[in-house]
């Protein structure tokens, strides 16, 4: 513990007197999580998708506070652009009901309600034990302008990078092959 | 700014996006549900960077692996639901139950199979 404060640095000021970043930090998180909640509560599907939009978006704000910038504007541009757009093909495609659907939970909810209580208690008293004197100083220059980002990401991580890269042409590669109704499909299928 | 903000925020997330695998029925509402998981655990990865001064800025650059792996794996989630979609006719979990061990016995899987069988030929 003494290793982890002292790689801290000095703590900082208490809870009570936050900082203008914490509360912009605390608004917009509490907007995510609701829209969060929201997003896997409604009976309305294509509702989800949306309210998913802002859930993404307000962590995009987040990583905005926290000075990682470039990771904002990725996370807007693949989230918010693509996969949200992707999630709503697939609601489209599957002909998902546009009104409320009212099996959109399955008969377990309330186990799930048990278990995700029981994990979300579990695990904020775990953190907030850990980390309660634990200070992050914003201050100084950004650590993930664009420049950071591209410096770190070429210089330090160039194979990952690029295993990803092929990883992401299979990926893509598959899914075509998946979706696709080819001429041996229709042959199998008769 | 306290690192636990970011880190309890992430862990409220996390579980939501539990619940919301465990609890919906769609797939795609499954889907959506793993997608608030990873960004919680993309949170936490930058929250901890920020607060290490990481000089190989590790945490962000995992968090940039994590978002083209969730690319990915929206990509090839979203065409197997399709799949089953145009198979079955339905993307609602609980129905796909070839796999289910019935306390009944073999003789009422068989027959579940064999109806199914029949309404995907």
């Amino acid at each position: 513990m003494t290793s982890v404060l002292s790689l801290a640095g000095p703590a900082g000021p208490g809870f009570l007197s936050p900082t203008g970043t914490e509360i912009a930090f605390l608004l917009v998180g509490v907007v995510t999580l609701a829209a969060a909640v929201v997003t896997v509560t409604t009976r309305q599907l294509v509702h989800a998708a949306l309210w998913l939009v802002v859930a993404l978006g307000g962590i995009a704000v987040e990583y905005l506070l926290l000075t990682a910038e470039f990771i904002a504007w990725v996370q807007v541009l693949i989230y918010v652009g693509s996969v949200v757009v992707l999630l709503l093909f697939g609601l489209m495609l599957t002909k998902a009901p546009i009104g409320r659907s009212p099996d959109a939970d399955s008969g377990n909810r309330p186990a799930a309600l048990v278990v995700a209580a029981a994990a979300a208690a579990a695990l904020v008293w775990v953190v907030v034990d850990a980390f309660r004197t634990t200070w992050i100083d914003l201050d100084g220059p950004a650590q993930g302008t664009t420049r950071v980002s591209g410096e770190m990401l070429f210089r330090n991580w160039v194979l990952p990078f690029e295993a990803l890269s092929v990883l992401l042409l299979a990926a893509l590669v598959g899914a075509i092959v998946l979706s696709r109704k080819g001429d041996e499909d229709a042959e199998g299928k008769r | 700014m306290h690192l636990a903000y970011p880190a309890v925020l992430a862990v409220l997330l996390f579980c939501t996006g539990l619940y919301g695998v465990l609890a919906r029925r769609n797939a795609i509402l499954v889907l959506m549900s793993v997608e608030l998981m990873l960004n919680a655990v993309n949170l936490n990865l930058v929250a901890f960077d920020v607060w290490l001064r990481d000089t190989l800025h590790a945490g962000q650059a995992l968090t940039l692996f994590t978002i083209a792996i969730a690319a990915a794996e929206i990509g090839i989630g979203l065409a197997i639901v399709l799949m089953v979609y145009r198979n079955r006719g339905t993307a609602d979990i609980d129905r796909l139950r070839d796999n289910a061990e019935t306390p009944g016995g073999d003789e009422a899987d068989h027959e579940q199979t064999g109806k199914k069988a029949e309404a995907t030929a």
